[in-house]
């Protein structure tokens, strides 16, 4: 380890001196005071963010290849500090409603980010798969937080058992991958791909199940089962976090280890990971149509974009990798956004997340109602907006690619998609407010909330920017 | 016929797949066909080694044994990657060294965690 | 007869199809949290096989992370245990009906 390895790693240094910090600075509370400990992972995943921005991305590897120091990994270093930073923001407004006051909280959060660091930069399957445990086990843990919710140890419990059952089934394909191949190095695996004709059955079957593995943490149909009751079940904060820096994570890691690793044996596993694609998005869209709690709805529709973002895996070329990095941007920033807006109204009256809880709202707080509205029309892909580029660009790419059936999918899901999207929006303008609706609003919270929305339209105004730049950084 | 197995994992995932649930459901359903059903108290009562159970087995033990118990699983086991370091230290020198320090320093944290939630007080 | 690396892999093969059974089929949590350890292990075995015929120390050292992280989701998955036990008053997982599935 050198001076430049050192650079390069010190976003994932700072993550992880923050975690500590922030459980060192719990106990020094006496546990009773979970805010120094928010304090310390506030700044420390801020500073990590700006450092992965600002630090040169060449193509590089670093501790002697086993980590990627490319843009890609630059990129999505920063999307997961600036989503674990959010979480952060809006954890405390929802934690003392649900009357928590654990410090731990912080310190696993910034676990889960530095996990999803290593999974993004990661160049080697055991790397990718401690990164992904590391990540996990912090969630795990997230997830089951409200113990006196049965609802959410439950949840926590079905994502533990489901969530080991498929490490399991992505660590035997990786056993198989380096039986048939010979190696566990992404950059050595498309080397010997290379150089061979022909892939034998131990290595077919290795793809298999690492397919099954990634269609596990992406919540692809049929192996999605496990998502919507963990969503629900999760306190909403990590929901929020999940559905963004989890699926992102996960996502760059499909992206590396199928789309450049394994690419020369795409022929085995598009036809799959098409048929899972379509599946994916329909099955989403019209389960999310029939929810009657918002929570539960963007949920749904979390699947249902894992779906969208498959289809950029399916097509398979550095400009659907680049758009599909572009789309779990703006999709970062939008849901994180709608889960903001979410939490922030259901402070009051029974906050379950009904569609009820949110009429009239867009009417007492227009500023409040406009944000959602952007988020929405950017969910359902409405231009100018990032989630109306993400889905343009996606889809573009896979048309290149010859699979116009797919992008009619996703079309016509888009169209069932706007349906729900826009029930939200017409519930929080077209209906009278019920009862008390003063709710507080922190400054941090209404930033954090105005700043997405913002950076929303900016890049939906100028998408060529970052496209050039996901452009550039992809591997 | 070997070359559609080797050329369309669709194919070999799904022929795993039927074979899993074929075999799955062969014992399951050999076990509700074939097996005889007489249960009496005796068969239903939990199999102690031949004594007559006296208790429920599942009283409950107080919260403490479960946390020490954790605990020991999770230290126990990083010990695992000191056997590695402690075979090869001569040849990796300082980095090796410093590494060690790194991983140590963070279980540091973690046993000093447990310490001040009082979690290895045995009262 | 000489035991080579199919044999190895066999085995490993056939402890993985008995944990997948136990996860899917058995009621009990932690028979269920088992199974999912015999499935890592499995895997282990392989790992350790394929080393071993290769010659090559990278996949053992695989091994050595894998019972890590599965001692660590053993602990959380325990601590999460207890906190359904407490909830519940049972081990049965037909009784987690909080969620609706």
């Amino acid at each position: 380890m050198d001076s430049g390895d050192f650079m390069g790693v010190l976003p994932e240094l700072i993550v992880v001196v923050t975690a500590l910090l922030a459980i060192l600075a719990d106990v020094a509370s006496k546990g009773r005071n979970p805010s120094a400990a928010q304090g310390v992972t506030v700044l420390g995943l801020a500073v990590a963010a700006a450092v992965a921005l600002i630090s040169p991305s060449e193509q590089t590897m670093l501790m002697a290849g086993q980590l990627f120091n490319d843009g890609f990994s630059a990129w999505f270093r920063a999307l997961f500090a600036v989503a674990g930073l959010a979480t952060a923001i809006f954890s405390p407004l929802y934690l003392t409603h649900r009357k928590i006051r654990l410090g731990e909280y912080y310190s696993l959060l910034a676990m889960c980010v530095f996990g999803m660091m290593v999974m993004s930069a990661a160049a080697n399957l055991l790397l990718f798969f401690v990164g992904l445990e590391t990540m996990s086990i912090a969630l795990y843990v997230l997830v089951s937080f409200r113990r006196d919710d049965a609802a959410s140890v439950e949840g926590g419990l079905k994502y533990l058992v489901l969530g080991a059952f498929s490490s399991a089934f992505l660590l035997y394909g990786m056993a198989l991958i380096y039986g048939g191949i010979g190696s566990l190095d992404y950059v050595a695996i498309g080397e010997a791909l290379r150089q061979s004709d022909g892939i034998g059955p131990m290595t077919v079957t290795g793809i298999g199940l690492l397919l099954v593995g990634f269609a596990f943490k992406v919540s692809a149909v049929p192996f999605h089962f496990w998502s919507p009751d963990v969503y629900e079940g999760a306190p909403t904060t990590i929901t929020a976090f999940m559905s963004t820096g989890a699926k992102a994570a996960a996502f760059v890691g499909l992206i590396r280890v199928f789309g450049v690793a394994l690419i020369l044996t795409s022929e085995h596993w598009t036809t799959a990971l098409s048929v899972m694609a379509a599946l994916t998005m329909t099955v989403g869209n019209f389960v999310a149509l029939r929810q009657t709690s918002v929570k539960r709805m963007l949920a749904y529709s979390s699947i249902a974009h894992a779906g969208y973002l498959l289809v950029g895996i399916v097509a398979g070329t550095p400009q659907a990798f680049a758009a599909a990095g572009f789309y779990l941007i703006g999709y970062a920033l939008m849901n994180l956004g709608a889960f903001g807006v979410l939490m922030l109204i259901n402070q009051r009256g029974k906050g379950d997340y009904s569609f009820e809880s949110l009429r009239g709202m867009g009417t007492v707080y227009p500023v409040l109602g406009l944000m959602m509205s952007v988020f929405m029309f950017s969910l359902i892909g409405i231009p100018p907006t990032a989630g109306f580029f993400g889905k343009l660009y996606v889809f573009s790419a896979a048309i290149e690619q010859g699979h116009l059936w797919l992008v009619i999918i996703g079309l016509l899901n888009s169209a069932v998609a706007a349906y729900y999207y826009l029930k939200v929006v017409s519930t929080m303008f077209m209906a009278k407010p019920e009862g008390d609706v003063a709710i507080s609003q922190p400054f941090a919270y209404k930033a954090v909330l105005a700043i997405s929305s913002l950076l929303i339209i900016v890049i939906g105004l100028f998408p060529d920017q970052l496209v050039t730049a996901m452009l550039r950084a992809v591997p | 016929m070997p070359d559609v197995l080797h050329n369309n994992s669709l194919i070999v995932f799904l022929i795993l797949t039927a074979g899993v649930a074929a075999v799955v459901g062969l014992f399951v359903a050999l076990t509700i066909f074939l097996g005889p059903k007489k249960p009496n108290e005796i068969k239903d009562a939990p199999f102690e080694s031949g004594f007559v159970s006296k208790t429920d087995a599942t009283q409950p033990f107080p919260i403490k044994y479960y946390l020490v118990a954790i605990l020991f699983v999770v230290f126990d086991i990083e010990v695992a990657f000191l056997y590695p370091w402690a075979v090869s230290f001569r040849e990796i020198g300082a980095i090796g060294l410093t590494s060690m320090v790194v991983f140590i320093a963070i279980l540091a944290v973690g046993l000093y965690y447990a310490v001040k939630k009082r979690v290895l007080e045995w009262k | 007869m000489a035991v080579d690396l199919a044999h190895y892999l066999l085995l490993s093969a056939v402890l993985f199809g008995i944990g997948v059974m136990g996860v899917l089929t058995r009621k009990n949590l932690i028979i269920i949290l088992m199974c999912v350890e015999l499935m890592l292990n499995a895997v282990n075995l392989s790992f350790i096989a394929l080393a071993r015929h290769a010659a090559d120390q990278e996949a053992q050292v695989v091994v050595f992370f894998v019972l890590c992280v599965a001692a660590a989701e053993v602990a959380v998955g325990l601590a999460i245990l207890i906190s359904v036990w407490r909830k519940r008053g049972t081990m049965n997982i037909d009784a987690l009906s909080a969620l609706r599935g």
